[in-house]
């Protein structure tokens, strides 16, 4: 019984696991070096998310800038507090910048794009954005529609 | 000359599923002597074995082996005391992925740390000594049945046992195959000073090589001694069971109901 | 009446008596950890046979699971136009579900129902008996290798039935079916998380491989030694693995992708 042939083949199919492993990490999962540790925390308070989910898009001018970490309800005003992971780097959004509640698509996910201000100055980490828009209500946008705008 | 025990069993009472295998038995088998355990089918003569081996415990009543309580021994002593002890299955049980020649030299490599060249010279030695040193090449399927036991004897002898037990070694074995095994049993047992516990339910075979015998039957010993004594045994069970006699104290007929019932034949005219 | 009774009760109590032998089995089998010297070669062979060997069988249904995914799922997302989405449906359905439970299930049916015919055979044929006389203990010897090959093979396997489905559905969506090749790998990339989905895949796929495993192993040490108990127990061992397997699944799957 060829104990050296046995050793080659069981080391070939764990190579074989391991590369697979490998390819679902950075094709299939988009898994990249760089670390999720350099972001800083923005807030925004909208009146109705709609089907805004953690884990969602940030995104300025169609580019991803960061996710949704999480989103909760004020139960003081009533409103919906949406908790922003911004990249490190994107630290000049000027003050007066909106958050805005888009659809990607007609039926798809829904995330937030940041339309830009004018401003010269930034948002600081904890700061909480002015303007927001919620999300596009479609029954409301149908029964505008039907009773005549 | 009266020899010490070796293994000693002393009231042993032991129960499976429901059934009382053994009912108070009390045995010396003497050190150093060939002695036979025989019985009719099913009175558990492979379950004493495995009492002495330590793979079963007796629900009550003491096993000694060589000065050792065996339920008592804790799982390494055991294994310790299993490595004085060879044991041949009725099969033979030999390791079917293995060669002859690994499955001689499976103990040797598991108990001990000798360097491969010695474990050679151990294995065709205890091969020649049952006469099939030329073919340690084969794999156990390529073996015929009285070759498997063989084979299965050497393994049991490679590390030097003080015990050794057969299970049954005459079972379907062909006269000349027969001839050998009871050759070998003697020879070993000669040479090599073991202990040889014999169950069979081969009586002419048995009773030829062994110094000793035992008779098992409903879960007591009903009849020891020397060959001699009991073939003189006044006993009617121990003289059934020696001359093979269909019907005695074992009756012939299973018992069932009146025979007229079955037959539809009542007294009195239809 | 009373018979049948008395007879579901005693059947219940066998059910936990086998549960609980099975139990110290365990115990006993993972207790008995091999010493390097021996163990490993032993553990290598149980792992080429458990693991290499049941390849093609992974590999063969993970692509023909792959591109069916790819057509049906082609199917039902043209309706609604968004055909490009079918990268991140195969990538997660695979990762996620499919890939853990498929070979699971084709693991227990292949090398588990193999080690239980095989260590029943050796049971019957008393091989594991005189092991024991020869004081070498079979759970250490020949059990341990097996159960440890099993646990460790079964991830390596649901990994690569995983890679062959996605491989398979890029032929069918892409190559076949004329998806866009970069809205494919893009649209996966961005919805399946390497934490969240592909390690709790692999984090299902070691459960499965250690109880399916373990009652494959199990049932051959505990079968009645004759070729009847021999059969029955491969059959058991096969059923109760997709079962417990299937269970496993929900529970798991709710504890890891639900939001509770």
């Amino acid at each position: 019984m060829a104990q050296r042939t046995t050793e080659v083949i069981v080391g070939l199919f764990m190579i074989a696991g391991l590369a697979a492993l490998l390819f679902l990490a950075l094709q299939v999962s988009g898994l990249s070096p760089k670390s999720a540790g350099d972001r800083y925390t923005l807030y925004a308070n909208f009146n109705d998310t709609g089907g805004l989910a953690p884990r969602g898009k940030v995104s300025m001018a169609g580019v991803t800038i960061g996710a949704i970490e999480s989103i909760e309800l004020d139960t003081e005003t009533f409103q919906a507090r949406v908790v922003l992971a911004i990249d490190a780097g994107i630290d000049n959004i000027p003050a007066d910048s909106a958050a805005v509640i888009r659809t990607s698509g007609l039926l798809g996910d829904q995330y937030i794009d940041i339309s830009v201000g004018g401003d010269l100055e930034s948002l600081n980490p904890g700061d909480t954005f002015y303007s927001t828009q919620s999300a596009m209500n479609l029954e409301r946008l149908i029964s505008n529609f039907a009773s005549g705008r | 000359m009266e020899s010490s025990a070796y293994i000693t069993l002393k009231d042993v009472v032991f129960s499976r599923g429901g059934r009382r295998i053994f009912d108070g038995v009390t045995l010396d088998i003497p050190k150093g002597k060939i002695t036979a355990i025989m019985g009719p089918s099913g009175t558990g003569k492979t379950t004493l074995l495995r009492l002495i081996g330590g793979q079963l415990r007796p629900d009550s009543g003491q096993v000694t082996v060589d000065g050792h309580n065996v339920p008592a021994l804790k799982r390494k002593d055991l294994y310790r005391l299993r490595e004085k002890m060879g044991m041949l299955f009725q099969s033979g049980a030999l390791f079917t992925d293995l060669s002859v020649y690994e499955n001689v030299a499976f103990p040797l490599r598991v108990h001990t740390r000798l360097p491969e060249d010695m474990i050679r010279d151990i294995v065709l030695m205890k091969l020649e000594a049952v006469g099939l040193r030329g073919a340690r090449k084969l794999m156990p399927s390529e073996l015929s049945g009285g070759m498997t036991r063989r084979v299965a004897l050497a393994r049991s002898i490679a590390l030097d046992p003080e015990l050794i037990m057969y299970d049954e070694p005459f079972a379907g074995q062909d006269p000349i195959a027969m001839g050998v095994l009871v050759k070998l049993i003697r020879d070993l047992n000669s040479s090599m000073g073991l202990t040889s516990v014999l169950v069979s339910h081969d009586v002419p075979e048995s009773l030829s090589i062994c110094h000793y015998a035992c008779i098992l039957a409903d879960g007591k010993v009903i009849g020891e001694g020397t060959p001699e004594e009991l073939r003189e045994h006044p006993s009617d069970r121990v003289q059934q069971f020696l001359n093979g006699q269909p019907d005695g104290p074992v009756p012939f007929h299973y018992p069932a109901s009146d025979a007229a019932e079955d037959f539809g034949v009542t007294g009195g005219a239809l | 009446m009373i018979d049948r009774i008395a007879a579901l009760g005693r059947g219940g109590l066998d059910v936990i008596s086998s549960f609980g032998r099975s139990g110290r089995f365990l115990v006993g089998v993972l207790a008995g950890i091999p010493r390097p010297a021996t163990g490993f070669p032993l553990l290598l062979r149980q792992l080429y046979f458990v693991g290499v060997l049941s390849l093609a069988i992974v590999v063969v249904s993970g692509l023909f699971i792959g591109m069916v995914l790819g057509l049906q799922g082609y199917t039902i997302l043209s309706d609604y136009g968004s055909e490009a989405a079918i990268g991140q449906m195969i990538a997660l359905t695979l990762v996620r579900e499919l890939g853990p439970v498929v070979t699971a299930l084709l693991f227990a049916g292949r090398a588990g129902s193999a080690l239980t015919a095989e260590i029943g055979l050796m049971k019957a044929t008393e091989q594991l008996s005189s092991m024991e006389m020869m004081g070498v203990d079979p759970l250490r010897r020949v059990i341990a290798p097996r159960l440890w090959a099993g646990f460790i093979a079964m991830p390596v396997l649901a990994i690569i039935f995983s890679v062959v489905g996605i491989w398979g559905g890029m032929l069918v969506g892409v190559d076949w079916l004329g998806v866009f090749e970069g809205a494919f790998w893009g649209n996966m990339q961005s919805s399946v998380d390497f934490v969240d989905d592909v390690l709790n895949g692999v984090i299902k796929s070691v459960v499965f491989g250690f109880v399916c495993a373990w009652i494959a192993v199990y049932q051959g040490y505990d079968c009645v030694p004759t070729s009847a108990g021999i059969s029955s127990a491969t059959t058991k061992t096969v059923v109760y693995s997709s079962l417990a397997v299937l269970g496993l699944d929900f529970v798991l799957t709710a504890v890891m992708f639900g939001d509770f």
